[in-house]
């Protein structure tokens, strides 16, 4: 579950945020749409406590939420299995057996049980975001977010992201996917669309985009149909 | 500056007690000498590099004799024995020390044990050589620094070319034609010029020296002691003696010293082996299987000096270069700004003015190092700064979104810098590191100014006193190279093991 109430955040005299409020239910995927520059990813930051914000109050089912960045930031001198050990052994305190026995459960899961031992540099890019959501899930977070996940991915691979999202869901972690990609929007169980600072048109995928009211989920549907 | 640095320097010194009682109780006599400066005053035998000799040897030796004590040699650079004097390194120096009043304030001298006159070489047949005082107006001319000849020469408005090496460089230059003359020391013409065929050593008299011991300054207890027994050795004929074996002696000195046999012509036997040792470098491969096997253990006891001091400077350079690095990055403002001046401080100035600073500027507060702790300190420090950088670019190589992602994993700064940075920056970092460790062995050599005998002073001094720099050169750039290259092997595998994860390890 993620609660946020109110949220602001300014970079100076410019409002990025803007009072921003909503709820994401436990176990839920929801997709935050917007396009680019609309602040959508600084929310994303503020969410899981990389950017400090100005007004407002965020709660995390479960403290901290679990972040796959856009551009992944595996640990490049960490094999797969050790990038997703390492928190758990340093920060949770499990032993090496048991982290290693949740890591390559998590592998298995996401179908990398053959990669545990790849040095990320040898992963494809689909495999290396997927080993990057087995390292955030190794925490054993209520709460998961997604910078972009299908930017610059092809369309074979923007379906194994969302067989990913759907396979995490199963496993009852709340999730938010931070998207310009209304495609990617579909596969949500509700839709937030976001610019300039603000939540402009929210609701279930098949009204949201459909029927979209609001000019920025317009526009960023025909882009997308002009692909 | 300079008067205050001397009265500061001159009232650290006059309270200390006299250094005869140091000499009585140690039953040592500790004399300071550069066997660089080669024969015939104190030098390592040409054929027998482990031993020491030279005319200064012998009367070391007589006058320890005369005052029930052994004589122990100190190795020091030349230009530096006054203050190593000062500084407590050793009880007396003798090593064709010139007794002028300028070094009169910051020593003491004894009576003089030697006089000669400064003699002028040229090249034989060279019709525009220089000859008289006046002649040496404009040319260029050849001597040691600091020396009687330097100031003669200014004076006569020569232009001066001072040799920090040995007195062998400086007539080797004349024999190339670099030069135009040599002014020096009698005793150092006779063994370097006057034994080279294509050099001639002209008649007339440029200036008379006089050799004395130097005690350390207001020290009377020991000059008296040390007066008297020069005086002994004067009158009972064994300095005679000695000047007559070296090929030295001279009516004046005869006249100086009381030398009781003034007429016997002496034969110059340590002269003549000198000459027929030296006179004529053998072939190379000659000196390769009988000259240098004798030589390789001299060599290896400075490799293991310099290899000591390196690794001892390079642990306390990358120790404290991790940590200035650390504080310049991660660090409080102040902290961080404080590792900035002490990185821009150390890096602007030269390694040579920190160890002298260190060594003999640091006891005026009272805090005295051994030449060991003294060199390694001051390589350290210094390479530390440079080594601070090293680990900044490593650190700065590192993406944020590689701390971001440690800290959205709940790893702790410290933590995210152990597991997730310092391994990164690490395989960065390597390759400059290994090349500053080699510079490091390189510059070690200037442990020298501070009394340890390493590897290039090894060989600088056996380059002196064979006349054989071309070839010894050859063996101590292997040696240079035994050590360093062990090194860079182990970095570059260090390197590729750290970077097994990319997809092409640089090889």
């Amino acid at each position: 579950m993620i609660r946020v109430e109110r949220l602001t955040k300014r970079f100076g005299a410019h409002t990025v945020i803007a009072e921003v409020s909503f709820a994401v239910e436990t176990g839920q995927l929801v997709a935050l749409l917007g396009p680019s520059g609309s602040g959508k990813s600084t929310l994303l930051r503020c969410l899981c406590g990389l950017e400090r914000f100005d007004e407002g109050s965020v709660a995390i089912q479960g403290g901290r939420a679990g972040l796959v960045f856009q551009s992944h930031e595996l640990f490049p001198h960490l094999s797969a299995l050790d990038n997703c050990t390492l928190a758990p052994m340093r920060v949770s305190g499990l032993r090496r057996r048991d982290a290693a026995q949740r890591a390559l459960g998590l592998l298995r899961q996401l179908g990398l049980e053959s990669h545990a031992h790849a040095f990320p540099d040898r992963l494809s890019g689909g495999q290396r975001q997927r080993v990057a959501i087995a390292r955030a899930l190794a925490m054993e977070p209520k709460v998961l977010l997604y910078d972009e996940p299908t930017s610059a991915l092809d369309r074979a691979l923007r379906r194994e992201v969302v067989a990913t999202l759907s396979d995490v869901r199963k496993t009852g972690v709340t999730q938010l996917v931070v998207t310009h990609d209304p495609w990617l929007a579909r596969f949500a169980d509700a839709v937030m669309v976001f610019d300039s600072g603000r939540i402009v048109e929210q609701g279930s995928p098949d009204l949201v985009l459909v029927r979209p009211q609001h000019a920025t989920t317009q526009r960023l549907i025909e882009q997308q149909d002009a692909q | 500056m300079k008067r205050l640095a001397l009265i500061l320097f001159l009232s650290a010194t006059a309270h200390a007690e006299s250094r005869l009682e140091t000499v009585r109780a140690t039953k040592q006599l500790r004399w300071g000498i550069d066997p660089q400066g080669g024969a015939p005053y104190a030098f390592q035998d040409p054929v027998d590099p482990n031993h020491l000799i030279g005319f200064e040897v012998e009367i070391a030796t007589a006058l320890a004799h005369q005052l029930g004590v052994t004589a122990h040699p100190v190795a020091g650079p030349w230009a530096q024995l006054l203050p190593l004097l000062a500084r407590g390194d050793f009880d007396i120096a003798m090593n064709g020390i010139e007794a002028t009043t300028e070094k009169g304030r910051i020593c003491t001298f004894t009576r003089a044990y030697y006089t000669a006159p400064q003699r002028l070489t040229v090249r034989r047949g060279d019709g525009r050589a220089p000859r008289t005082l006046e002649q040496l107006r404009g040319r260029r001319i050849g001597t040691l620094p600091s020396s009687l000849a330097e100031f003669l020469l200014r004076r006569a408005g020569a232009e001066v070319r001072t040799y920090d090496g040995g007195q062998d460089d400086i007539y080797r230059d004349l024999g190339l034609g670099r030069t135009d003359g040599v002014l020096l020391d009698e005793p150092a013409t006779l063994y370097y010029g006057a034994i080279d065929p294509a050099l001639e050593m002209l008649p007339g008299d440029f200036g008379e020296i006089r050799y004395a011991i130097a005690v350390p300054r207001g020290d009377e207890a020991l000059k008296r002691v040390l007066d008297d027994a020069l005086a002994e050795l004067g009158k009972n004929g064994t300095l005679g003696a000695i000047y007559r074996r070296w090929g030295l002696w001279n009516p004046a000195t005869a006249t100086l010293i009381g030398d009781p046999e003034f007429h016997t012509p002496g034969v110059a036997e340590s002269y003549e082996t000198w000459r027929i040792a030296v006179g004529k470098v053998p072939p190379f491969w000659q000196r390769l299987v009988h000259r240098y096997p004798g030589f390789l253990l001299l060599f290896a006891r400075g490799a293991a000096l310099t290899l000591l001091v390196s690794l001892t400077a390079m642990a306390l350079a990358i120790v404290l270069g991790a940590l200035l690095a650390l504080a310049r990055t991660f660090g409080p403002r102040p902290l961080a700004w404080a590792a900035n001046v002490y990185i821009e401080f150390i890096r602007g100035t030269p390694l040579v003015v920190q160890l002298i600073m260190i060594y003999f500027g640091l006891p005026e507060w009272g805090i005295e190092l051994n030449p060991f702790t003294a060199g390694c300190l001051a390589l350290g420090l210094n390479y530390a700064s440079t080594e601070a950088e090293n680990y900044r670019a490593g650190l700065a190589s590192v993406p944020l979104g590689q701390h971001e992602a440690a800290a959205t994993l709940g790893l702790s700064r410290l933590q995210t810098l152990r597991f997730v940075v310092a391994p990164q920056a690490l395989r960065v970092a390597i390759p400059p590191v290994t090349n500053d460790f080699i510079a490091l062995l390189k510059d070690s050599s200037l442990v020298a100014l501070v009394t340890m005998t390493e590897l290039n002073k090894t060989y600088m001094n056996l380059a002196s006193s064979t006349r054989d720099h071309l070839g010894l050169g050859l063996i101590v750039s292997l040696y240079y190279l035994a050590i360093g290259l062990p090194f860079s092997q182990l970095a570059r595998y260090a390197e590729a093991r750290l970077g097994r994860h990319l997809r092409k390890g640089v090889r």
